[in-house]
């Protein structure tokens, strides 16, 4: 298909909402016909291209209440309008929160991150959305907002396909929690894409909890190899409560790589992304044990 | 399509311009403020060559609506230096030989000014990380990245700024 780029062709009434009050009662008001616009790193390739129309279009990056990210000891509270690239500065998130910011770090080039948004990466529901495997091994939850009131969801229950959220047309997500995390807890997050900063064929998170030599808690979670980011039980239950040894890593890598069932599509392959998935979660749950404090 | 008038700080001159709604920032500062620096290359945001300062930090032109930038401070490379006066990194990149065709080279400019702003003296490691969105198809980049480290190195070499 030929599109042209330069410009954007589809028409749309513009709506600023400087407040969340505002936005609620635009997305109230327009239900269904309306889209919600925050880095537009995304929503504007996918107009640009034909991909998606819109009668309205409501802007809400510059709603300030939701662009912060707070953390006490225990929970890190993020606003869905901050960008990506003040995720990836916070030296909390380096210090605490590994998976979160190494995905970060890993996503697209600079003047990208410091469009887009975390809300934005999440609720464009792409497989391959990298802050979605971290948000999920850290159990995280979405509080989604709208006039009829709050709901809170967990991330695992958010996404239902590609480009498919529980997000209801008048909704809009208003804070990302991460809970706490417990002790001796080490978190890591890899992806293969073609080149640096790019879409991954494949990305994988893990956060565990270390007790001495043995697993504690501990979450797993693939993006790119299923219609939704996907954590795997299975083979978090081969893990927790087990002394931690290499064997226990391949048998893990190897029985989660036998669960998921990745497509071919013009990314990878099908066998290639089985094949790698077992070698990059061996990979994370290697260094998130080590961050756990453990030895290998 | 109703137009909606918005004011905008454009390389220090606060600017009144009535835009349309799908109206990207890219083409109002090419074709009605005739800033031809800013370059259409993807438009998919992979290359880099509408890069423009908003507020100081690098974007794309190509994918912000002009309707959003409202109340926001715009640098384009015409606010970088001029044909009398031309910016140190500008210098640095001549010296260099970091221009070939030109084309990337207004986007490669704002991001190095950019980084430089925010990490004065990076290593070649950081300078590549924090250019690479911006694609360069003829000159490679081994002369583009020099000419950043050396206008950094002689930044922190101005005697105004050395310590006792």
């Amino acid at each position: 298909m030929k599109t042209n780029t330069k410009i954007l062709t589809s028409e749309f009434e513009y709506l600023e909402c400087p407040t969340l009050a505002e936005a609620l009662n635009c997305l109230s008001k327009y239900n269904g016909k309306a889209k919600i616009l925050a880095g537009g790193t995304d929503l504007l390739i996918k107009m640009k291209s034909g991909l998606l129309q819109c009668q309205y279009l409501i802007f809400v990056k510059k709603i300030e209440a939701l662009n912060y990210l707070i953390s006490d000891k225990k929970t890190l509270r993020i606003g869905p309008m901050i960008n990506l690239r003040s995720i990836e500065k916070n030296e909390q998130v380096k210090a605490y929160y590994s998976a979160l910011f190494e995905a970060v770090r890993s996503m697209a080039a600079t003047s990208v991150k410091n469009m887009a948004t975390i809300g934005g990466n999440l609720c464009n529901g792409s497989p391959a959305a990298d802050t979605a495997p971290p948000l999920l091994v850290y159990g995280a939850t979405l509080k989604l907002s709208s006039m009829r009131g709050d709901r809170i969801v967990p991330v695992e229950e958010f996404f239902l396909g590609p480009s498919q959220t529980v997000l209801e047309s008048d909704e809009l997500l208003t804070e990302i929690c991460l809970p706490d995390l417990g002790d001796q807890v080490g978190s890591s997050f890899l992806k293969l894409g073609r080149v640096s900063a790019d879409i991954a064929k494949i990305n994988v998170a893990v956060c565990l909890n270390r007790n001495g030599k043995t697993v504690g808690n501990c979450r797993i979670a693939f993006g790119s190899v299923a219609p939704t980011p996907i954590r795997i039980p299975e083979a978090e239950e081969i893990l927790k409560g087990q002394e931690m040894s290499d064997e226990l890593i391949v048998k893990a890598a190897k029985a989660a790589a036998g669960l998921i069932k990745p497509i071919t599509d013009k990314r990878s392959t099908n066998s290639y992304r089985q094949q790698v998935s077992k070698v990059i979660l061996e990979e994370g749950i290697r260094s998130a044990w080590q961050r756990a404090g453990g030895e290998l | 399509m109703e137009k909606r008038l918005i004011k905008v700080t454009i390389n220090g001159k606060l600017r009144e311009l009535f835009v349309k709604s799908n109206d990207l920032l890219l083409n109002v500062l090419r074709n009605d403020l005739n800033l031809m620096g800013t370059k259409y290359g993807c438009g998919i945001g992979e290359c880099g060559a509408c890069t423009v300062l908003l507020d100081g930090q690098t974007v794309l032109a190509c994918l912000i609506l002009a309707v959003t930038v409202d109340g926001q401070e715009i640098t384009t490379i015409e606010g970088m230096g001029d044909p009398v006066q031309l910016h140190p990194l500008q210098e640095s990149f001549i010296e260099h030989g970091a221009v070939q065709c030109g084309f990337c080279t207004p986007g490669m400019l704002l991001a190095g000014e950019a980084l430089l702003k925010e990490n004065p003296n990076p290593s070649e490691e950081e300078i590549r990380e924090y250019l690479r969105g911006n694609l360069c198809r003829c000159t490679g980049y081994a002369a583009i990245v020099k000419a950043i480290k050396s206008e950094a190195k002689s930044q922190s070499a101005d005697p105004g700024t050395l310590s006792e």
